[in-house]
């Protein structure tokens, strides 16, 4: 990284519409740029495809979550009945383990879904109550109407001027450096 | 499910009676959400609301602090009526809830688009009905202070709790219930918080909603691992909500009191509970729609939706009454056929007939699409349903307790005025809560709602 630019986080332009966003999202792949993030102010079609995303952790963080819980829970169920705190009614089965199923059921939805929810902010960084990017010009546009494209400046192919002009050429409007502070 | 094949979303229905308003872009939508929180004055109308349902909610208090100081001997439960008011409300209190995660899990699995506009003041709804719900089991414990013994923890007793016992799945049903609503709840509000924050104008909203916020902004990385965790909440909420009335109506259906132990109070309560919840929804809908004039977001499409899955589910409850009592008479058993004389000729047979009256007769005007889409119908029509559904608890909790196997163990129940002003009181805190979300958060998703505009103008290109 070379000194000068390190107060500039990035280059930010902006889109009206978001089939212009998931097309320059692809163009700015195609141009061999790495470190580059989207805007938008709800989940848009088609622009994970475009920015090269393959499947994520969330999923697979929720599978063991709810794992644990049930396993976690009927082995919990079983311990108490069978050796923590054992009941002989009349000569009944220590490990009645349908009576087990309601609470293991629960446990399992629970825990999964725990993971699921604090994967998914683990995996965000969040919460993060500041990041550089909302010091960018009508940032606050992209939780309504507007899309945004960032070209951050640790990737080897930024330059300030080229990057900006790079982004003009996709159409993209008020075209500004974002700082970083 | 394939683009394009449910008739419901078919181009022709959906020109008729859009999900949306015509002529909403990104901004319209989220100005006129965003400005019921941020811009607009409170109304009078908000201030009387308001202070009606905290005065029935200081109701509340004043019943449950009496009934700390005195015990659970100032209700009219008796021996053998242990359960009373207390179980009635619960029950009828927690399927209230299971209509918004039925519209926010299911109908968002199955790609329903008019779940949209719903789904969020029906997910507060589900929240707020649990939290209403818990109250009663925790109250009729007696002593609430050790209501914590029923959890699970390593205590100097030694002991553990009974994990046989369906009271103790209810413990873990009704809490695992109200954690993923919330869960839910909160990860959809995420990114309309971040909106909030960015529109707010006064230092302390943006300090408010941006902490709760989490410092959402909107990256598409983000979105991404956020669409998968919402889908499989979604997919986790859908067998939950089914689960948590399943549990419930074991605590009746693994007793052996007539009519309590059949195999058919499981699909029956859930049915039922949905059958609540959406009248409930609508009882909320079609005032909230007014008061604010979302006409546009909430149209007369959902209303209808909602209609008829309350006539859909109606019917089931009704399918559920009619084999509860073909099979007791059935059956031969000489205590489930004198359990059935008992409903239709005992004491408590007024409510009986008052139940079908309410839940199976008048909910078939339904059929009839004018009154499928008459406001005040409908608005009456889920009240009524709402008295139903109360009065079906009743009717099982008091009618079996009161007529078991010996004659000398039968009984009366009356509930006392601290029975009352208990039920009524949550009422207040139900439309207190209520108040308060529709004045301090969106009640209605706005980034779902820009999804819908985006889904929308591409369908008139």
């Amino acid at each position: 990284m070379i000194e000068h630019r390190s107060h500039i986080y990035g280059v930010i332009g902006e889109f009206e519409k978001p089939e212009q966003l998931v097309h320059a999202a692809a163009k700015i792949r195609e141009a061999g740029y790495r470190y580059y993030e989207s805007y938008t102010p709800f989940p848009v079609e088609g622009l994970p495809e475009a920015m090269g995303m393959r499947r994520n952790m969330v999923p697979l963080i929720t599978l063991i979550g709810g794992l644990i819980g049930g396993l976690g829970g009927f082995g919990f169920q079983y311990w108490v009945n069978v050796y923590s705190y054992p009941l002989n009614i009349a000569g009944r089965p220590l490990n009645s383990w349908p009576a087990f199923i309601p609470v293991t059921f629960e446990l399992t939805i629970l825990c999964a879904s725990l993971s699921a929810v604090l994967g998914m902010l683990a995996l965000n960084g969040l919460p993060q109550p500041h990041h550089p990017i909302f010091n960018a010009h009508r940032f606050t546009h992209a939780s309504t109407d507007r899309f945004f494209v960032c070209i951050q400046a640790r990737d080897k192919k930024f330059h300030l001027a080229e990057t900006a002009r790079f982004l003009q050429g996709l159409a993209a409007h008020h075209v500004s450096e974002v700082h970083d502070d | 499910m394939s683009a394009g094949d449910p008739p419901i979303d078919s181009p022709e229905i959906s020109r008729l009676t859009p999900v949306l308003g015509p002529g909403h872009t990104y901004s319209s939508v989220t100005d006129k959400i965003s400005a019921i929180v941020l811009t607009r004055p409170t109304s009078l109308g908000w201030y009387i609301g308001f202070l009606i349902a905290f005065c029935v909610f200081g109701v509340m208090n004043i019943a449950i602090g009496y009934l700390i100081l005195k015990g659970v001997g100032i209700w009219g439960i008796n021996i053998p009526i242990g359960w009373g008011f207390a179980i009635v409300n619960f029950v009828w209190w927690i399927g209230i809830g299971h209509a918004g995660t039925l519209i926010s899990a299911i109908l968002f699995l199955l790609n329903q688009k008019w779940r949209t506009s719903i789904n969020r003041f029906a997910e507060a709804m589900t929240l707020f009905a649990v939290a209403c719900a818990g109250i009663f089991p925790l109250i009729h414990t007696g002593r609430p202070w050790y209501a914590f013994w029923m959890f699970p923890y390593p205590s100097v007793m030694g002991i553990w709790p009974q994990f046989r016992s369906p009271l103790i799945w209810d413990v873990f049903a009704v809490s695992t219930y109200g954690t993923v609503s919330l869960l839910f709840w909160f990860v959809g509000l995420i990114p309309d918080l971040a909106t909030l924050r960015d529109r707010s104008t006064t230092k302390l909203k943006q300090i408010i909603y941006g902490m709760l916020a989490l410092g959402w902004r909107g990256s598409a990385r983000h979105w991404h691992r956020y669409q998968s965790a919402y889908l499989l909440l979604a997919g986790l909420a859908t067998p939950l909500v089914l689960s948590v009335h399943t549990v419930v109506s074991f605590d009746f259906a693994i007793a052996i009191v007539p009519g309590w132990h059949t195999t058919i109070f499981p699909p029956y309560f859930v049915a039922g509970a949905i059958y609540s919840g959406f009248a409930m929804v609508l009882t909320i809908a079609i005032p909230l729609r007014k008061a604010y004039g979302l006409e546009d977001f909430i149209t007369m499409r959902h209303l209808e939706n909602m209609a008829k899955v309350m006539l859909a589910t109606g019917l089931i409850v009704a399918y559920g009454y009619f084999f509860e009592f073909f099979m007791s008479l059935y059956s031969g058993n000489k205590f489930d056929v004198f359990l059935v004389q008992q409903r239709l000729h005992g004491p408590y047979a007024p409510f009986y007939y008052a139940l079908i009256l309410c839940n199976i007769l008048t909910p078939q005007l339904l059929w009839i699409h004018k009154m499928r889409t008459n406001v005040v119908v409908l608005f009456l029509m889920s009240i009524i349903v709402n008295v139903g559904m109360w009065l079906e608890r009743f009717v099982i909790v008091v009618i079996s307790l009161t007529r078991d196997f010996v004659p000398s163990a039968w009984g009366r129940y009356s509930p006392t005025i601290w029975d009352w002003a208990t039920f009524i009181g949550t009422m207040g805190m139900f439309v207190m809560l209520i108040f308060l979300f529709v004045r301090v958060l969106p009640a209605i998703s706005i980034a779902e709602m820009r999804e819908l505009v985006a889904e929308t103008s591409e369908e008139h290109k």
